[in-house]
């Protein structure tokens, strides 16, 4: 443990440098997962769609079963073939993106679903379009919900972002990878601990802005 | 102002949920539809404003055929309260009273002076509820909001759909008489649906009473209890229509209005006289300015000088629009042979008897059956 704070306190900039890579890649990865999980989660949640809403949560839940380290090198294949940079940033982020897409994606569908139809045919009978009853009342009821989604997304999001400095990407996983090759507890402890914490502090601030954005007549 | 002619619904699975009907309610009346579940009551009513298509047939809303409007804006204009309320949890009191001014691009000052006048029409104190959350409210308050949300954009069509539904039945009464104060005043024209006969001959104009999506009987609500079509109807009106009959006349029908009074300061002899001359055994007792205080009756003439030493004071007092059921179940709890009616400034209108309410019962069942 000493080793461990020792070496930070000496490496400081590189402790950093992890850090932001770390939220970097993690960041664009869950911007980038939340607007595809709630845009397709929107989408499949009409009336009707039962079918193709199952089929798209099957095939979210069927990639998450995948393990993290195959998926990383199936892109970093396929990227290949299409002439994209095979290593580093991009297809990590996009790694992250798939992990990412079912809790969001599903919180999204269930909490559209679970409102309550009441709700939806009053908006109806006073006049508002399907557009209307969608952004005035059904996204604001079911924000709870999809906020419980994005938090457990980004916290999986964070650690799985460890493996991506395997193929190049940086991150905490530097230090954790270069440790489990040298033996070198210290540096483990630093990336394990340094991601924790990361997960901790984004997952609160996402309490607090969840917080703030949800109508205090949902609260309990 | 509506009218429907030969509505159905058919689902897809076959089932005739509404077969045929053909109804005409006119501008400033109050329309209930009237049944048991499953009579096809509330599809009836959402046909009208096109949340469930018609099958076949036509509805003229104003002269208009209502599908050649848009729904939208056909829905705006049509004042909308649902079963349950149906709040918005997420929108503040305010918020969802404007919800259809919001819609119609009303700004945010005009929303807000709206949303006061509403409350204050429904007797909620702005300040206190224009920012609470329905689930800050109790039953009858939200049913309250309910309503002001359905009146937001001023429409000149209301449809309320078992509107004082989900309340205890004294908040419920309280409701009725005031949604119906209200409505002698704004005269909209209103479908009301709901499956309580006490209801409906207290709150209607007319009364539509379906079975099994068929139209059975149009008629008002006298005519319903007196003359029923067939036995259905005479079924559903049920047995005792005396009864019923009495939601049907007010105080103000049955009362005397101008009844014996003595003041505080008032001598105990002459109190004594004046029962003597009218014949009675009781005076209203009453301020200068008539507001009413209680009651001297003759048991209690033997002792004291004044009127002010043997009062009884009596609370308990109704209005000249109270109806007779509730003025006779007053008399029973309270144990009291008279009841005092009184105006919005607590000053006496009237004052009601056993004996008057069986005049006037007796009057209203001579008149329905011999016209």
């Amino acid at each position: 443990m000493f080793e461990a704070y020792q070496f930070a306190s000496q490496h400081l900039e590189l402790v950093a440098k992890w850090a932001v890579e770390h939220l970097l890649i993690s960041g664009v990865a869950i911007g980038s997962a939340a607007v595809i999980g709630i845009v397709f989660g929107i989408l499949i949640s009409g009336q009707g769609k039962e079918r193709v809403a199952d089929l798209v949560l099957y095939f979210a839940e069927i990639m998450m079963t995948v393990p993290s380290l195959a998926l990383f090198g199936l892109l970093m294949l396929l990227l290949g073939r299409m002439g994209l940079s095979a290593i580093g940033f991009l297809p990590a982020v996009m790694t992250l993106i798939v992990y990412g897409q079912l809790p969001i994606l599903r919180n999204t569908y269930i909490a559209l679903r679970q409102v309550d139809p009441a709700f939806i045919e009053a908006g109806r009978g006073m006049g508002m379009s399907e557009r209307q009853v969608l952004f005035k009342i059904k996204l604001p009821m079911a924000l709870p919900v999809i906020f419980a989604g994005l938090r457990n997304a980004m916290v999986l999001i964070i650690g799985i972002a460890t493996i991506a400095a395997l193929i190049g990407a940086g991150g905490f996983g530097v230090p954790i990878f270069r440790g489990l090759r040298n033996a070198r507890m210290d540096l483990i402890i630093i990336g394990g601990v340094s991601v924790s914490v990361l997960a901790l502090l984004v997952d609160g601030s996402m309490a607090l802005l969840e917080r703030f954005v949800t109508s205090k007549g949902l609260k309990r | 102002m509506i009218r429907l002619e030969k509505v159905t619904k058919i689902y897809p699975d076959g089932t005739k949920a509404v077969r045929e009907v053909s109804l005409e309610v006119k501008r400033g009346e109050l329309c209930v539809l009237l049944g048991p579940s499953g009579c096809g009551k509330t599809t009836t009513m959402k046909m009208i404003n096109r949340l469930i298509p018609l099958t076949s047939g036509k509805i003229y809303v104003d002269g208009v055929d209502h599908v050649s409007v848009n729904e939208n804006e056909l829905r705006r204009n049509i004042g909308y309260a649902i079963q349950e309320v149906g709040l918005f949890p997420h929108m503040t009191v305010a918020e969802n009273i404007t919800t259809v001014p919001a819609l119609k691009g009303w700004t945010k000052a005009d929303r807000t002076k709206r949303a006061v006048e509403l409350l204050k029409l429904l007797r909620m104190a702005p300040n206190e509820f224009m920012n609470k959350y329905p689930k800050e409210l109790s039953g009858g308050q939200r049913q309250r909001i309910g309503i002001a949300r359905a009146l937001g954009a001023n429409p000149p069509i209301l449809l309320m759909d078992e509107p004082f539904g989900a309340i205890d039945p004294v908040t419920r009464i309280d409701l009725q008489d005031e949604f119906l104060k209200i409505q002698q005043e704004l005269k909209k024209t209103i479908i009301f649906v709901t499956h309580d006969i006490y209801e409906a001959v207290k709150m209607a104009d007319s009364v539509v009473l379906m079975k099994e999506g068929q139209l059975v009987q149009h008629a008002s609500p006298a005519d319903l209890l007196y003359r029923p079509k067939n036995r259905f109807v005479e079924d559903f009106v049920g047995s005792d229509r005396g009864l019923k009959c009495l939601q049907l006349i007010r105080a103000r029908e049955a009362m005397w209005d101008s009844p014996a009074t003595v003041t505080l300061d008032a001598s105990v002899e002459s109190a004594r006289k004046q029962m003597e001359e009218e014949g009675i055994d009781w005076l209203a007792v009453i301020s200068h300015d008539r507001r009413f205080l209680g009651w001297v009756v003759s048991s209690d003439l033997v002792k004291g000088d004044t009127v002010s030493e043997i009062i009884t004071v009596s609370s308990i007092r109704v209005t000249a629009d109270t109806v007779l059921s509730e003025a006779l179940s007053q008399m029973l709890t309270s144990g009291l042979k008279v009841l005092a009616a009184v105006d919005q400034h607590e000053r006496l209108e009237g004052v009601l008897t056993f004996e008057g309410i069986q005049t006037a019962l007796r009057k209203a069942v001579q008149k329905e059956g011999t016209e």
